[in-house]
């Protein structure tokens, strides 16, 4: 099983400056699965999917990629490889319009959804193709950051909390959409602290606390570990 | 002929003629600073240095190669814009992750040993360069007349400044450009090459202080002192202008100039402050500068 995953980070360790945040993160994400990171603020998740994008300086152990070790790759090298991040907050640039946004990161390979693809998936963006990116709703910008790493060809994303601070509905959004592109063969580790979100759209679930995986439930036992879960999560 | 204010028509568009060509290398000047500024976070003092560069490399083109104006303004940018992408490469690189004043620090540096080792080689007296034989010659326009030449530097630093203002912020390099300046980690995992993205920036805006040097020799002469006696005007410009904003030194650049020109002929005392009076007044009204982006 483990031989098949398509990211496998072994006994990752990550730091910022003086700060030691991971200590030996194991997980793996088999071609298809949606893996939702989980935990408490601080635990490490965004610190894990940015070690995974190559966006954290000094980080060690393994990180392979359909078999490729990628720990010591420049981030535009593991990008290239077929890996796309939507990051917390989204990341919309202020000084570039919808469309400029949208058609920013590169092809890196063949596949990706065309913009006509993207409008019907997120219809709004559409009718705001020429205005300021950061001028759009919270919902809207995170329509948008994943809009936008659709079009590359990248086949594992890499999403970070795409529910903060959205309404109900627009995580419903959100949610279909997410299914809709695991129904395309996308493979998604999402990092979440909306359990209840994350519930309807993952297959496996990885529990972090500081800095370390302390526990993974498989979606199919969800049901036997939600009171264990509540305790982690501090609900 | 006609007169304003006790002055001859001659006059008025005689020093409106000499503000414009002025405007014109203050708005390149300042239009690559603001480029470098921009994207790079880098308060580039050597910017005046590489211009004298420039107007060097035309003259030593013509003098020790035989090569012409026209070629100089190809080979003269190339050469001068690969020698920006060396200081870059292993001296400005360096210094990325630190604060603005070490890179200030290092520029005046290098500008001052440039400047040194030129007047060491070539003297502090300038020397000639003629413009080339095709824009000799003027045009009598009836109240004024026109050098061809002038008229070309006018023109063509016209084109280049709007031409780069059109690739910045309207092609899909520009939009990599502008979005490295705001989040360059980000632009990078989405597979661009920012650090190779900024030594080129750098050398694109070294370059095109280059061509304003090739396109100044024949006016001001090849002289090593052309860099430092026009820097202090242009960050004034680019501080009116809004620190980084691209089409905001290419407006302030040429009005500026006019200003200037206009001054002389109606109050030439004041003629070499007007800027930094506009400058002061600007930085209290508007701290950002009339076309920058509050943060």
């Amino acid at each position: 099983m483990v031989d098949s995953a398509m990211l496998k980070v072994s006994g990752l360790q990550a730091w910022y400056g003086e700060s030691h945040i991971l200590h030996g993160v194991d997980i793996d994400v088999r071609q298809g699965e949606v893996v939702t990171l989980l935990g408490r603020n601080g635990a490490g998740k965004t610190t894990t999917i940015k070690s995974i994008m190559g966006m954290v300086a000094e980080r060690k152990g393994s990180i392979t990629f359909n078999g490729q070790e990628t720990i010591n790759w420049p981030s535009n090298k593991i990008a290239r490889a077929g890996i796309a991040i939507c990051p917390e907050e989204r990341g919309i640039f202020s000084s570039l319009n919808v469309e400029e946004n949208l058609l920013l990161p590169p092809t890196v390979q063949p596949g990706g959804l065309s913009v006509e693809e993207i409008f019907t998936l997120f219809p709004n963006l559409k009718e705001r193709i020429t205005s300021q990116g950061t001028k759009l709703s919270g919902g809207e910008q995170q329509m948008l950051a994943i809009g936008r790493i659709l079009r590359t060809g990248a086949r594992l994303l890499l999403l970070d909390e795409p529910t903060e601070g959205l309404a109900p509905v627009i995580i419903q959004q959100i949610s279909r959409t997410i299914s809709r592109l695991k129904e395309a063969g996308f493979t998604i580790l999402l990092v979440e602290q909306n359990f209840r979100f994350a519930a309807t759209v993952a297959d496996r679930y990885y529990v972090m606390e500081g800095g370390k995986v302390i526990d993974e439930i498989d979606n199919a036992h969800l049901d036997q570990h939600v009171g264990k879960l509540n305790e982690y999560l501090g609900v | 002929m006609f007169e304003i204010l006790g002055i001859t028509s001659q006059a008025l568009f005689g020093q409106l003629l000499i503000g414009l060509i002025n405007g014109a290398f203050y708005a390149m000047l300042s239009l690559g600073l603001a480029v470098i500024f921009g994207m790079l976070n880098i308060i580039n003092f050597t910017h005046g240095a590489l211009y004298m560069i420039g107007a060097f490399v035309a003259w030593m083109l013509l003098n020790y190669l035989g090569i012409g104006y026209w070629w100089a303004l190809v080979l003269s940018p190339i050469a001068t814009g690969t020698l920006g992408v060396l200081i870059e490469r292993f001296m400005l690189s360096r210094l990325r992750d630190l604060d603005h004043l070490y890179g200030l620090l290092l520029t005046f540096g290098l500008a001052l040993i440039f400047e040194g080792l030129f007047r060491q080689k070539f003297g502090s007296s300038g020397l000639p360069y003629r413009p080339p034989a095709e824009l000799t010659g003027g045009t009598n326009l009836g109240f004024m007349f026109l050098p061809n030449y002038r008229a070309w530097v006018i023109s063509f630093s016209l084109v280049v400044c709007l031409g780069t203002w059109y690739a910045i912020e309207h092609t899909r390099l520009g939009s990599y450009l502008r979005a490295a300046t705001e989040n360059p980690a980000l632009v990078q995992a989405f597979g661009i090459n920012v650090s190779r993205m900024i030594t080129l920036t750098y050398g694109f805006g070294v370059g095109l202080a280059a061509l304003a040097g090739v396109l100044a020799a024949p006016i001001y002469q090849v002289n090593p002192l052309m860099g430092s006696n026009i820097i202090i005007v242009v960050f004034a410009v680019v501080v009116i202008g809004g620190m980084g904003s691209i089409l905001g030194s290419i407006i302030t650049g040429f009005a500026l100039g006019v200003a200037e020109g206009l001054t002389k002929v109606f109050y030439p005392e004041a003629s070499s402050t007007v800027i930094f009076v506009i400058m002061a007044i600007v930085l209290l009204i508007r701290p950002t500068g009339l076309f920058g982006r509050s943060t």
